[in-house]
């Protein structure tokens, strides 16, 4: 594991971030768009952990709010899911561009 | 190169390939495995570093709930076999310079500060150690989040039923 920097850690974690951006900006799909944040909060969840392994392996707090993260996350999707359940009820079609009723 | 850097480079390029693909696959059932794959590659980068916890809590929340979760919502929603609309090139092209641009920027930052890497010394990260922790009412003691985190639980499936539940119809 000590061959590996952690700048290279990093460079994954953001690129996944960035990778998740990308998707929220050009999917209009509502599932995908889920996806895509589920892999934004998962590259912060590699931050927690590399930072709390390269540079403080003494202690926990890093893996303690990754697993926080993981918990809000889950709910996070859960109640996200019921709401595009109950969009396709009323709509017929989980596109954003549809669900346009309160645009001014 | 030694063989754990080996297998570190290759958890990552699975993980980024496997990501670029959940993001841009024009079928969304394939899209939902891209994603499988890509949260699969993030626990095996857990085990990788020795954090055996966080890696198990990773394969079954992520992959035994949430992505289990969105394919049950998948075929809820959605036809069967249609292709999801091509992305406006316009749009495309520009968040994929917006997003380029800042992974540049930001990777940029990095390399600049220099990380101290605290030597290896012993990893505290056993299941034991992060339970006693978690549930310690100490000074560093991870008690009180834990009870409001499980408040929220509580609250978001409550939230959920009531947010997914169908109305009765008026006239019976």
């Amino acid at each position: 594991m000590s061959q590996v920097p952690l700048t290279h850690i990093l460079f994954v974690s953001t690129a996944l971030f960035f990778i998740g951006m990308y998707g929220l900006f050009t999917r209009r799909n509502m599932i995908t768009m889920l996806m895509s944040v589920e892999l934004i909060l998962n590259s912060v969840n590699i931050n927690f952990v590399a930072f709390n392994r390269y540079l403080y392996p003494g202690k926990l707090d890093g893996v303690f709010f990754s697993l926080f993260i993981v918990a809000i996350a889950a709910a996070e999707a859960a109640v996200a899911i019921a709401i595009i359940i109950n969009l396709y009820r009323n709509f017929h079609s989980i596109d954003v561009e549809a669900a346009d009723e309160m645009k001014f | 190169m030694s063989a754990s850097a080996v297998v570190f480079y290759i958890l990552a390029a699975g993980i980024l390939v496997s990501a670029v693909l959940a993001v841009t696959s024009r079928k969304i059932f394939r899209s939902a495995i891209w994603l499988l794959f890509s949260l699969t590659g993030i626990a095996g980068l857990y085990f990788w570093l020795q954090m055996e916890f966080v890696a198990a809590v990773q394969i079954v929340v992520y992959v035994g709930g949430i992505v289990v979760l969105i394919i049950f919502s998948i075929f809820l929603t959605q036809q069967s076999g249609k292709d999801l609309p091509v992305p406006v090139r316009g749009r495309a092209v520009l968040s994929a310079l917006v997003v380029g641009a800042g992974f540049v920027l930001t990777y940029l930052m990095m390399m600049r500060y220099s990380f101290r890497p605290a030597g290896s010394r012993v990893a505290v990260a056993s299941v034991g150690n992060i339970g006693a922790q978690l549930l310690s009412t100490s000074e560093h003691g991870y008690v009180l989040p834990f009870e409001v985190i499980s408040i929220l639980l509580l609250a978001a499936m409550i939230g959920c039923i009531v947010i997914a539940m169908k109305t009765k119809p008026e006239n019976k």
